[in-house]
């Protein structure tokens, strides 16, 4: 029983306790105004990692959201200086979603692994993003799109309620539509889920796209907050996504994982980096430290894992564990 | 002369199944010794024994007097027997050398370039040797990797990896079964030369008469029993036939038949016979494994590309390229590998039943309560047994698994139901469940097409029996002649095809 708590909480109680230590070591940790600076600066690693989930659950990754994020809002800004920032945003989605049509095109078409695919995509599109901007960053200090990082709707800024809808909506995807059992059917066994008539190529094809526009809206976020594209920006970035689907008990093999778990995998990042600044912890350090909590995390779900495996030979009497969620 | 092997008791049990029930064998030194039996009647698992990959529940395994150890591959191998799989063991990206030697590279005296060289020119000597007695084909380069040779070609450096352990003992599962005529005589002639060298070989084959021209000795398995042991010279076809299958059917196969309907499908391969499928028909495919019964149901369900396959249905020409276009024609298949093709195993019971059925019954959102209101009635009919309907599929047994993959296709409604091999596995009281279920489906109407391995089940439950070989449907039985010696004559190659 405690093991299975564990098992279905454990992420949730790791960041619990992480807060709860920050809050004794920092004065300053838990105040309204940190715990939505905290949000604020989640929101865009957890947009992207929304998508990232969706994919790995099909047992695919998607390395090239970083390039993508960079891609999306360097060209809203280029088409928004012709056309206005409505199109220009439009703009910035769909080339997210292009891209994401290329990644899903690769796996389920040309049978690329979806690591090789997206390794060459990640390349590719950072250089399309280099060579649409020619190298330079691109600032618009006025406009509209600005709302959508800067604005707030009463105390709570626009990303948190981005964040919040991305993650409610593909959370809904994922449990109560059945695209969404077939991702899951998709990644726990592909040849069964064909045989029951579902389309591989569609399902491989739909994720990436989800992913790819999801990091697209990202990249607009980003851009608003910022009040400028660069070309640059995002380098790593597919880095804490995949990292927070990992905290959050996704397996990588494909065939389980659940939104909510990602959400608290990419607050535990959020709130190490908050910690580490509030504590004037070398970046240097931070890099470490992070690293070490992923590691852990694994660790400790694989020794959870193992001690389930064996308390259920006694009882086959159900774990629900990985299914979809049912929330 | 005392037999180079002896085999006392041997027992073996794997859950409810019993593969070997106290078989006794003895192998004599010099012996091409063939050992037949139908599938499960226990060869693969006496052999996997020898190998030391299984440990016998009971019983004594005695090379030249003294005990083989068991459950250890490396020890058997060191006491001199070698097994040569018909899925070839050799790595194909090494030389034909360094496969010979793998594993006992320092039994070769010498250090570095100067064991290289040793190991060269033994291997080279053995394969030499290996071809001389053959006095065919060309002499094997002991430098090319393995995998650009052709697989009689990796045989023989199979056989070489047996000779440089100095092996007495040689195990041979199936290995003609991917040969072509020619080949085959190339092995044979191996094998004959093999025994000229005083080592003995068991060979198991499902090819009755090359057992009868090879063989010096010929034991035949059934059920997990040894049925006999017979010089080669005094066996028949007719004998051996009876041997393996000559249980009487049991009386355990409810079978009724239904009213007949109209032809639901007609499968026309480009060569051999059709087949055709009635509404509230049974209509079986016998064949050894690898006669290419599940190639064909495969390629009729849209899971695998045929060319030159024709398919009716219902009277049109049609041609399912996906599953989903042979589902949306009311096709289901429950297919061979029941884990791995058939169920999501860590879904639940209900995702599952749901998941062919979902794109009719739920347009695009989806409930929990949906999805339990969808497979509860399979449930309840199809007396599945679970805590919960959303528990993963992996914490059911086996023939509660197998009903599951039956219910997908029942919650579809399909008009026509492929099995392959449904029974394999499951205990006796689920095959009885299953049988009633395909009773009551014929009585609904349903046709159903059943591939079976088992020959009493596919005998007693089928309508009408096709028999497949080398992929072709080669016979279909009258109804006054299905007795499993005629099916296993067709399906071994003993009468030819009719038309």
């Amino acid at each position: 029983m405690l093991i299975r708590l564990l098992r279905s909480y454990g992420s949730l109680l790791g960041l619990l306790l992480i807060g709860t230590v920050l809050s004794l070591l920092s004065d300053r940790f838990l105040t309204t105004s940190n715990i939505i600076n905290i949000a604020r600066q989640v929101s865009i690693n957890a947009i992207v990692a929304a998508g990232m989930t969706v994919v790995i659950i099909t047992g695919g990754i998607d390395l090239s959201v970083g390039s993508t994020i960079a891609l999306a809002g360097c060209s809203a800004l280029l088409v928004a200086r012709g056309t206005g920032d409505l199109v220009g945003m439009a703009a910035g989605l769909g080339a997210g979603a292009l891209v994401g049509l290329l990644n899903g095109g690769l796996v389920a078409w040309g049978r690329v692994p979806p690591f090789i695919t997206t390794l060459a995509t990640m390349t590719i599109v950072r250089g399309g993003a280099l060579v649409l901007t020619n190298g330079e960053p691109i600032v618009q200090s006025t406009g509209p799109y600005l709302w959508l990082g800067q604005a707030s709707f009463g105390p709570i800024p626009i990303p948190i309620l981005l964040m919040a809808a991305v993650l409610f909506g593909t959370h809904w995807f994922l449990a109560r539509t059945r695209w969404g059992t077939y991702v899951y059917a998709v990644g726990g066994n592909a040849e069964a889920a064909r045989l029951a008539g579902i389309s591989l190529a569609g399902i491989q094809i739909l994720v990436y796209v989800l992913a790819g526009a999801l990091s697209g809206l990202a990249g607009l976020v980003l851009a608003a907050r910022l009040s400028s594209a660069q070309p640059n920006t995002g380098v790593g970035f597919e880095l804490d996504a995949i990292a927070a689907v990992v905290l959050g008990g996704t397996s990588l093999m494909g065939g389980e994982g659940t939104i909510w778990g990602t959400m608290v995998g990419a607050f535990i990042i959020g709130i190490l980096n908050n910690g580490f600044n509030l504590m004037n912890v070398s970046p240097f350090y931070q890099l470490i430290a992070k690293g070490a909590v992923i590691v852990l995390a694994v660790l400790v779900d694989q020794l959870v894992k193992a001690g389930m495996a064996s308390g259920r030979a006694g009882s086959p009497a159900t774990t629900t564990v990985g299914g979809p969620p049912t929330a | 002369m005392d037999p180079l092997l002896v085999l006392r008791g041997i027992t073996k049990r794997y859950g409810g199944v019993q593969a070997l029930a106290g078989v006794d064998l003895d192998v004599r030194a010099g012996e091409v010794h063939g050992l037949v039996g139908e599938n499960g009647a226990g060869k693969s698992t006496l052999l996997k024994i020898l190998s030391g990959a299984v440990v016998p529940d009971a019983g004594e395994v005695r090379l030249a007097g003294a005990f083989l150890p068991t459950g250890s591959p490396r020890a058997c191998e060191a006491c001199g027997v070698s097994t040569i799989y018909q899925e070839l063991s050799l790595v194909p990206s090494l030389t034909a050398t360094q496969n010979i030697f793998l594993g006992h590279e320092s039994s070769t005296p010498g250090r570095g370039a100067a064991r290289r060289n040793a190991m060269r020119e033994r291997a080279s000597s053995l394969l030499a040797e290996l071809l001389g007695e053959t006095r065919e084909g060309s002499m094997i380069d002991p430098d090319r990797p393995v995998r650009e040779l052709s697989v009689p070609e990796r045989q023989m450096v199979e056989i070489a990896r047996a000779l440089s352990r100095e092996s007495r003992l040689i195990l041979m599962d199936e290995p003609s079964a991917t040969l072509t005529e020619q080949e085959t005589a190339r092995l044979h002639a191996t094998v004959h030369g093999l025994r000229a060298r005083g080592v003995s070989i068991l060979y198991i084959s499902h090819r009755l008469e090359e057992v009868l021209t090879l063989a010096d000795r010929v034991t035949v398995l059934r059920d997990g029993r040894r049925v006999e042991t017979i010089p080669a010279a005094e066996a028949t076809l007719d004998r051996l036939i009876r041997g393996m299958v000559g249980r009487s059917i049991r009386e355990h196969y409810p079978k009724e038949s239904a009213p007949l309907g109209d032809v639901l499908i007609e499968i026309e391969p480009p060569d051999g016979l059709s087949v055709r499928v009635r509404a509230g028909e049974v209509v079986g495919l016998a064949g050894l494994v690898g006669s290419g019964r599940t190639e064909l149901v495969r390629a009729i369900f849209g899971a695998d590309r045929r060319p030159g396959l024709r398919v009716r249905w219902c009277g049109h020409v049609v041609q399912a390229r996906s599953p989903a276009e042979a589902i949306a024609l009311g096709i289901g298949m429950v297919p061979e590998d029941r884990q791995g093709q058939g169920l999501v195993l860590g879904l639940g019971v209900d995702v599952n039943i749901a998941l062919p059925s979902l794109d009719r019954e739920s347009g695009g959102w989806l409930s929990p309560a949906r999805l339990r209101d969808l497979a509860r009635p399979l449930i309840r009919d199809l007396q599945i047994r679970l805590a919960d309907p959303s528990q993963p599929v992996r914490s059911l047994s086996g023939g509660n698994q197998q009903k599951v993959v039956l219910a997908k296709w029942l919650a579809r409604r399909v008009r026509l139901l492929i099995l392959d091999e449904p029974t394999r596995g499951i205990d006796v009281g689920a095959k009885q469940e299953m049988y009633r279920l395909m009773n009551q489906l014929t009585h609904e109407g349903k046709g159903i097409l059943l591939i079976s391995s088992d020959l009493p089940e596919v005998l007693a439950m089928s309508d009408r029996l096709y028999v497949m070989r080398h992929h072709r449907v080669i016979a279909e039985l009258p109804e006054g002649d299905r007795s499993p010696e005629t099916v296993m004559a067709y399906a071994t190659g003993a009468v030819g095809a009719t038309r």
